[in-house]
């Protein structure tokens, strides 16, 4: 039966019946990314360095060297990477198990909501509504925020600030606990550069996303892209960060297979 | 000169000085100048070597002293030649100071033959010229140079002697045309000498209006810098003598470097120095010198050798100038042959001009127009501008064997 | 009298630029002595401890009494001008092209004669005039004379302007405008004649306290640069590196630790990629167009300026990693300067104490205030000095450390323990 799925899907997949959707945005040394008060430790921009190209460095072939955080660009958070989740088993990106990152994906369009407040956050009534429509969150799935901040494409926009700090939207802390304790999710994502939104500092607890999420042993997807073209229900996705020893995250090439 | 002549063998005064009786200068020659030139400096003195043996017909062996004066024998230097032309000598001078190398080369030569060092010294300053070599040579003439005149532009002597022009005239009222008189009447003398390089009359509308170089100084306060030889043997009289050559006496000779260094400028030369021992010796005055070879590298210094080698006071050039006439046939010939001035200036042959115009004066083997009953000449010896003056000053005063 | 300096006029881009040429480099050891004090604005000659001669050109030996103990000593440079020359013809290709040409002749009230540049408004000879020592386009020590009454437009004379590195009618790119330091700088450049400054600023996203006075600025265009991005240094340079005349480098990372102060060597390597990298980055971006335009015209590349610290000479350890990171900066500036001297292009390093800024809260004054460090960049270019040392600290640190680097290491030492 399995085998049958499996050889059906691929077959699927050369066909077009299923079809990928790609949900990262490009790693470059424009892309925006998350900037701490300068007392602290920053994570690095994306940057690269030609190493050759075609030429006396190297005459047939062209290849760079890059440099960038764990948590540069489109990128999966491993419980490790906060405090909440730093003595939980199987905690970090190579000792996380791999079944976790295909799953499925449940799609909530805040999109409306969020283009009229950058700080807008996804409560626990605005699940309970979407539910409604689509149906139960099923156990073990992703909860994606649509709110397509991915299409601000000017970086002052998507970054958003102003002197009071960071404006992008988020989940309420209560909605992240009824994620959990109530749906059981696998993991929470994204399209802004943090799951939590830009004012989760003042939250309570702070980054309450961050803080119940990888407390739970489950994950976060940050800077997702094209969620618009995701189904509310029933897009799988694969997020798999790279097998980076004691690793709290990586940049990830997030897809979505989707019905054509 | 038009003077009351005086007896001409005055008792030479006695001092710390040499006595050149015995030994004599002979056999002027000439290597033609050109402008430009393939053939290195070691064509050029052997040229001169062969033709001093031409003039005197003795044979390569005969020769056994050599001095050369030379800029552009490098990497060589005086004996490297020995090899190069197959001489055994057993005296070897190599003299780099310009406009001073033939009087100094005169006065080690001297020196030889008169202290048994050497019995015939070839004395020969020559260089070649290139299309590049002089703005070769400007980079790396002096460290004084180097380091604090040419990195102002003037490349070459130019600037310092600009500024002795301008200060000479502000100071004592010699005017542009002062100048011009002496580099026209050169010019003049040079008209008859086969060798010189310029062949045209100058005037004096062509002189003032001529190209700018650094003001005050335009192209004919300028020498023109080319390849050539000059050259003459230093024996003894007994051999001149024997070998049937007409010859000339060094009456006496002076050489002085740096003199006068707290002059914030070069108005006078070390020849203030030495006047009083150069004529002492000699036992004449300046009046009774028929002829002087100054060193004619700017029409400013000619000026300023006739000062302080006593035809008048200083400051009073450009009157005496006005007063005088400079050609051959005039009340102070100067320059007989035209001076490097019209002749051109092949490098440390230059040095020797003079030399070599006094003793074809003085021996009747005149190239260019004989000066009447010449029997006194003075050839002047002057430079090395290492920094901002000329550092080297010499002169010779020569007589007619029979004087 | 100097006619003041005309505005450019725009280039005809299909005229060929011409090819910078450099006066006559060559000097002896010696002389280089001339060089290193007008590197730092100063006329300096030899004087003889035994006699006190005072020497020019410069040697190895007392000209008069012939002691060897010959010390560089500053002067007044007062003198009397002996006489000029205007020279109309050079041997030397450089003033080939530059003729007509002043020279003077001055005797020093102090003794020798020099020659030197003859600044224009120095009243004929005889006259008094004072020499001062410049560096020329070749980056080595010259005198100039200078007239003793002060004259309008001196600074257009054109021989004097081919000595300093002057912002008036140039454009020039100032790395960084975010700081306090970088807008001053934009401002002072402004003020001193500058025709347009370019502005760069990373992270575009967050906008700078000053920002919306800078772009307000007529001669000021702002534009993203990061000097940590190699691909934005690139990109830069191809858009506005042809006509760069100027650049000033005030791209700094700076903060306040020394090794064990701060685990992780993440805020030395950002030092390292800002202070260090970041020149190194617009060097190979910025310095091959410039070093072809150092005689392009009367608005030529001319200058560029590195913001270093005095912590480059000497390490201060309570900014230990900056100090390191300013100091590898220098080094390489030192590098820059020999591949720019072909050009004629002056690389100006300004090392001041430590800046009025936030990283130095905790630093006692007296503290460089962000005017008066951009005022030293444009004296700096005014007068075309390599080496400028703005401020009391940086004065007083640059004392002690050529009298003995050794026992400024030790004073130093103390403030990190």
């Amino acid at each position: 039966m399995t085998l049958n799925s499996l050889m059906s899907l691929a077959a699927d997949l050369a066909s077009g019946k299923v079809r990928v959707v790609d949900l990262s945005q490009t790693l470059s040394p424009e892309f925006p990314q998350i900037v701490l008060p300068p007392e602290l430790g920053q994570c690095w921009p994306f940057r690269i360095e030609e190493i050759s190209r075609y030429d006396e460095r190297g005459p047939a072939w062209y290849w760079n060297n890059f440099s960038c955080g764990e948590h540069t660009g489109t990128h999966f958070d491993a419980p490790i990477h906060w405090v909440s989740g730093r003595d939980l088993p199987h905690n970090a990106t190579d000792t996380l198990p791999v079944r976790d990152l295909i799953g499925s994906a449940c799609v909530i369009d805040c999109s409306r909501e969020a283009s009229a407040d950058p700080d807008f956050l996804l409560t626990v009534e605005h699940v309970k509504r979407w539910e409604a429509v689509h149906g139960r969150i099923p156990a073990r799935a992703w909860v994606l925020m649509r709110t397509d901040w991915s299409k601000r494409s000017d970086p002052v926009a998507f970054q958003n600030y102003d002197e009071t700090g960071q404006h992008t939207p988020g989940p309420a802390a209560e909605a992240v606990r009824f994620l959990i304790d109530e749906r059981d999710v696998i993991g929470f994502g994204s399209e802004a550069i943090g799951t939590d939104a830009g004012q989760g500092y003042h939250l309570r607890p702070p980054y309450p996303c961050h803080t119940y999420m990888h407390g739970a042993g489950r994950y976060g997807l940050q800077c997702l892209a094209n969620l618009d073209q995701l189904p509310p229900t029933g897009a799988v996705i694969v997020c798999a960060p790279l097998k980076i020893k004691n690793g709290s995250g990586s940049p990830i090439r997030a897809l979505a297979l989707v019905p054509g | 000169m038009v003077r009351a002549r005086k007896a001409a063998s005055k008792p030479r005064s006695s001092g710390s000085f040499r006595d050149y009786r015995d030994v004599v200068v002979t056999a002027p020659v000439t290597v033609p100048y050109v402008r430009h030139s393939i053939r290195g400096a070691h064509w050029f003195v052997a040229r001169a070597l062969s033709r001093l043996l031409e003039e005197s017909g003795l044979e390569k062996p005969d020769v056994d002293g050599l001095s050369v004066g030379s800029f552009t024998l490098a990497p060589d230097t005086a004996i490297g030649l020995t090899q190069h032309l197959g001489v055994t000598l057993r005296w070897l001078d190599h003299i780099p100071l310009g406009g001073a190398c033939g009087i100094v080369a005169l006065r080690r030569a001297l020196a030889a033959v008169q202290g048994g060092d050497a019995e015939v010294v070839a004395c020969i300053g020559a260089d070649t010229n290139h299309v590049d070599s002089f703005r070769q040579s400007l980079g790396s003439f002096s460290v004084f140079a180097r380091d604090a005149v040419f990195p102002y532009g003037s490349g070459g002597p130019n600037a310092s002697f600009a500024f002795l022009t301008a200060y000479y005239m502000r100071t004592y009222g010699a005017t542009r045309e002062d100048f011009g008189k002496l580099c026209i009447a050169q010019r003049d003398n040079a008209l008859a000498y086969p060798h010189a390089l310029f062949k045209k009359q100058l005037s004096m509308e062509q002189y003032l209006e001529a190209r700018l170089i650094s003001d005050p100084i335009r192209l004919f306060d300028c020498v023109m810098p080319c390849a050539g030889a000059e050259g003459f043997l230093v024996m003894s009289r007994r051999r001149a003598e024997a070998l049937g050559l007409p010859y000339a006496i060094v009456r006496s000779t002076c050489e002085r470097h740096n003199a006068f260094p707290e002059d914030p400028i070069q108005i006078r030369g070390g020849w203030v120095l030495d006047r009083d021992h150069l004529y002492g010796a000699a036992g004449v005055e300046p009046g009774d010198i028929d002829f002087v070879e100054t060193y004619d590298d700017y029409p400013v210094m000619s000026v300023i050798q006739i000062e302080d080698l006593g035809f008048c006071a200083k400051g009073e050039g450009a009157e005496f100038i006005r007063r005088h006439s400079f050609t051959t046939d005039g009340s102070f010939p100067l320059n007989t042959s035209g001076g490097q001035l019209s002749v051109g200036q092949a490098g440390c042959a230059a040095g020797f001009l003079g030399l070599v115009e006094s003793i074809r004066q003085l021996t009747g083997r005149n190239l260019a127009r004989a000066v009447p009953h010449a029997r006194f000449g003075l050839a002047v010896g002057f430079g090395m501008i290492t920094y901002d003056r000329g550092l080297c000053s010499g002169a010779a005063v020569l007589g007619r064997a029979d004087a | 009298m100097t006619a003041p300096l005309a505005r450019p006029r725009r280039k005809n881009p299909v005229l060929r630029t011409p090819q910078p040429l450099l006066p006559p480099w060559a000097r002896s050891r010696a002389a280089l002595g001339l060089t290193a004090a007008a590197a730092l604005g100063r006329f300096e000659l030899q004087v003889c401890e035994r006699c006190a001669a005072v020497q020019y050109p410069p040697r190895e030996a007392c000209h008069r009494c012939l002691c060897d103990a010959l010390v560089w000593r500053e002067q007044s440079g007062a003198g009397a001008l002996l006489a000029t020359t205007i020279v109309h013809h050079s041997h030397d290709l450089y003033f080939r092209e530059r003729v007509p040409w002043r020279l003077g002749l001055v005797q020093l009230d102090a003794g020798p004669t020099v020659l030197a540049h003859l600044v224009a408004g120095c009243a004929p000879a005889p006259s008094r005039v004072w020499i001062g020592a410049r560096l020329d386009k070749s980056g080595q020590g010259v005198l100039l004379a200078f007239p003793t009454e002060e004259v309008p437009n001196m600074a257009d004379d054109r021989e004097l302007r081919e000595m300093s590195c002057d912002p008036k009618y140039r454009k020039v790119l100032v790395t960084d405008g975010k700081t306090r330091v970088g807008q001053a700088t934009v401002r002072a450049l402004i003020d001193a004649g500058a025709d347009l400054v370019w502005v760069g600023y990373a992270e575009p996203w967050k906008k700078f306290p000053g920002f919306a006075e800078l772009e307000a600025l007529p001669q000021a265009t702002l534009v993203p640069l990061d000097v940590t991005d190699s691909r934005s240094v690139k990109e830069v340079a191809a858009e506005i590196g042809g006509k760069v005349d100027i650049l000033v480098n005030t791209a700094e990372m700076h903060r306040a630790h020394g090794i064990a102060s701060r685990s992780g060597v993440d805020v030395a390597r950002s030092e390292m990629d800002v202070n260090y990298f970041g020149l190194l980055r617009l060097a190979q971006e910025f310095g091959p167009v410039m070093r072809s335009r150092g005689a392009d015209g009367p608005a030529s590349a001319t200058a560029w300026v590195n913001v270093l610290s005095i912590y480059a000479l000497t390490n201060y350890p309570p900014q230990g990693t900056f100090s390191a990171s300013k100091a590898a900066a220098f080094s390489l500036s030192q590098c820059l300067r020999a591949e720019m001297r072909a050009g004629g292009v002056r690389v100006i390093n300004v090392f001041p104490g430590p800046l009025d800024d936030e990283w130095n809260q905790s630093v006692p004054p007296p503290k460089l205030s962000p005017e008066a460090l951009a005022k030293s960049i444009v004296k700096a270019l005014q007068d075309g000095v390599e080496d400028a040392y703005p401020g009391d600290v940086a004065q007083e640190w640059l004392a002690r450390f050529r009298e003995s680097p050794k026992t400024l290491e030790r004073e130093l030492s103390a403030a990190g323990g």
